[in-house]
């Protein structure tokens, strides 16, 4: 076991894979010498060599086409996207040829790509350094979704997207890069993609979230205890495919949900959550479903991000909204 | 100097059939003469009866490639057999040469999964729909022939309107800064759909985009198919040795329209095509078939009657496989489908077996 941050995490996830595939190979903006802008792939261009930690041409559709057509023969790419409000450009790499590839060819081309990008408001950037587009790439078939929490998830989580033999979209709160640290083993492991978690167990309400919302649901998990709701709290993990039992097992014991994420509120994975409680266990609610969500609105300039951001409080009041309706 | 004396037009035999670059002669056997005639006069014939066949109701939209058979069947008889092909929806021509099956490509427009489905052994990709986006893929897939030590190359097809895209020059500005095996062919006809060339680019040539990226730009003339073998093969070689990228402007002319399902008299004048025919490629051919005593009446029609009946078993071989597999909608998103995927699937079946 080693105590590392999210990002140290993610940098030992792609190290072990690294050392013992040679045909993994990570590339984007600034990865090589530089070792990322967050330093995702430090020290990675030292151990492996310049074309297995390359440093692209600063061309976001590029280093997406380019990882597919290596991914279409024989290369496991981890592409990384410097930040997911850049990712738009690539946009149609992704939804054309990687979600596509093996659909049109019936298998016998796929597309076992990697793509990584830090996401999230809250710590200040620049404009347009602070999305969250999920649902974007949720809607599209081809593609799985995973965004971690912890530093043990993220490392598990991105063994198993290079594992995987389609491509996975691995999005990293930018927020929880250094601010949350945690035991992580030494090695290889997994975390099986489509699998939330329970983080804690309760009777009163289920809160579902993921990424850097986990700190905030927790918060009002805590605040909530104090007025004596217990909270049933689920980390999603993956964004899609969607764990529905643990979805489905949580809401039938408690009759009462809060969905909680950054990204905007209409067209958001919030709606999805709702879908699949009503498909589940519309009977077993008694109360209905509260979502706290980012608004319809793009991130603001980061002197108004705290308003834009769901936080404890909020969460707190949706949780009442659901006890007492 | 300008761009287009920097960038002439090259010809190894001009459209009367005679051979008008010195050096050449040698390199022109009967053997590779007759496979031209015969690869030319195979895919002319399909795309005629593929024309027929979507009039007929027999297939879907079709997009159809006459004119520019010379382009396409020179390039891809210069590949080796490991060598990869990214095409367009429009060069079944060079992807049949290559080795593609006349049936897979007639089901492709006829709507069937199966038509995307590679040939066995063949690296060819299925055709690139959404303009330019394949030429980062073409560069990605070099790039991995490289890391792997292999002297196999990529051929990437692609128009003159797709060199206004974003995804040109991402594919371009890549591969010539990795050194990738690759080349880029474009096939200038002068005509994205409707939008004409002088409205698509201000530059006169297409080749002259390679200067740009430092690397080799070549403007041939796409009807003739000696320097389109010729030259291509040249590209191949030096993506082969490590030089990296080269970018060939074949200027052609499609004498139709852009696909079955357009009317080339709305936005040009038709008669242009016709005085066109003069330098078709495959006239130009039997020219100097003629003009160097490679023409054998006797061979020609033999030629042509075996072609007419693979083409014909072909319109049989795709109207006899069986019926579309629903399942096909459904199992090929994911290696193993989602749970999403699998109950829309099992619900959809229940539906069709009338199940309530």
């Amino acid at each position: 076991m080693q105590s590392l941050t999210l990002i140290q995490a993610i940098t030992d996830g792609m190290r072990t894979m690294m050392r013992d595939h040679e045909d993994i190979l990570v590339l984007g903006e600034d990865v090589g010498k530089n070792g990322g802008v967050f330093r995702a792939t430090d020290g990675l261009q030292e151990e492996f060599s310049e074309f297995r930690v390359m440093d692209t041409p600063l061309s976001e559709a590029g280093i997406i086409g380019t990882s597919i057509g290596m991914a279409m023969n024989g290369l496991r790419p981890i592409a990384e996207i410097q930040f997911m409000g850049f990712i738009y450009p690539a946009y149609e790499q992704i939804m054309t040829h990687a979600a596509r590839m093996r659909y049109r060819t019936k298998g016998a081309l796929t597309v076992p790509l990697v793509i990584r990008t830090p996401y999230g408001a809250g710590v200040r950037a620049p404009e347009i350094h602070s999305d969250s587009t999920e649902a974007l790439f949720t809607h599209m078939p081809g593609i799985k979704v995973v965004c971690p929490s912890t530093p043990y998830d993220a490392k598990g989580l991105l063994i198993a997207a290079i594992e995987d033999p389609d491509p996975v979209l691995f999005m990293e709160s930018l927020k929880l890069y250094r601010s949350v640290r945690g035991e992580v083993p030494k090695g290889k492991y997994t975390i099986e993609i489509g699998k939330g978690i329970k983080r804690k167990n309760g009777d009163d309400v289920t809160l579902i979230g993921w990424g850097a919302m986990m700190p905030v649901i927790e918060k009002a998990a805590e605040e909530a205890e104090k007025s004596g709701i217990s909270c049933d709290v689920i980390d999603l993990r993956t964004l899609y495919p969607i764990d529905k039992e643990i979805i489905a097992e949580s809401v039938q014991k408690t009759g009462r949900c809060v969905i909680v994420h950054e990204a905007h509120a209409t067209g958001g994975l919030g709606n999805d959550i709702v879908s699949i409680i009503n498909d589940t266990s519309f009977l077993y609610m008694k109360s209905p479903i509260q979502r706290v969500t980012g608004a319809d609105v793009h991130v603001p300039f980061f002197a108004l991000e705290d308003h834009y951001l769901p936080t404890p409080a909020r969460v707190m009041k949706a949780i009442e909204d659901v006890m007492y309706f | 100097m300008g761009y287009e004396q920097q960038f002439p037009l090259q010809q190894v035999v001009d459209h009367n059939g005679e051979l008008v670059l010195e050096g050449y002669e040698s390199k022109i056997s009967q053997d590779l003469v007759l496979t031209f005639y015969r690869h030319l006069i195979r895919v002319r014939a399909f795309d005629r009866k593929a024309k027929n066949l979507q009039r007929q109701g027999r297939i879907g939209t079709y997009a159809l490639f006459e004119g520019q058979e010379a382009a396409q069947v020179g390039s891809a008889l210069a590949l080796q057999k490991d060598d990869w092909m990214y095409p367009t929806y429009r060069d079944h021509a060079a992807s049949i040469t290559f080795g593609h099956s006349l049936p897979t490509i007639l089901s492709y427009w006829n709507g069937r999964f199966e038509g995307g489905v590679p040939p066995k052994g063949k690296r060819i990709v299925p055709p690139s729909v959404p303009i330019a986006t394949q030429l980062p893929l073409a560069t990605g897939t070099a790039m991995a022939e490289k890391y792997k030590g292999t002297s196999n190359a990529v051929i990437c097809y692609f128009g003159d309107g797709a060199t206004s895209e974003g995804d040109f020059h991402e594919g371009m500005n890549f591969a010539s800064v990795v050194k990738a095996p690759v080349v880029f062919f474009n096939q200038n006809n002068s005509y994205a759909i409707s939008v004409p060339i002088w409205k698509q680019m201000n530059s006169p040539t297409i080749a002259q985009k390679a200067v740009a990226y430092n690397i080799p730009g070549v403007r041939i003339d796409g009807n003739d198919i000696f320097i389109v073998y010729f030259e291509t093969m040249k590209a191949l070689e030096r993506a082969r040795n490590g030089e990296g990228p080269t970018l060939i402007e074949a200027v052609t002319w499609r004498y139709g329209a852009h696909t079955t399902a357009d009317d080339p008299t709305k936005y040009r004048d038709q008669e242009e095509s016709e005085k066109r025919r003069e330098y078709d490629p495959i006239t130009r051919l039997e020219r100097f078939m003629k003009n160097y005593g490679h023409w054998n009446e006797e061979w020609v029609q033999k030629v042509q009657e075996e072609v007419e009946q693979e083409i014909n078993q072909a319109v049989i071989d795709m109207e006899a496989m069986p019926k579309p597999d629903v399942n096909d909608m459904f199992d090929y998103i994911f290696a193993q489908p989602t749970w999403t995927i699998q109950e829309q699937k099992d619900a959809y079946l229940k539906h069709l077996r009338g199940e309530a």
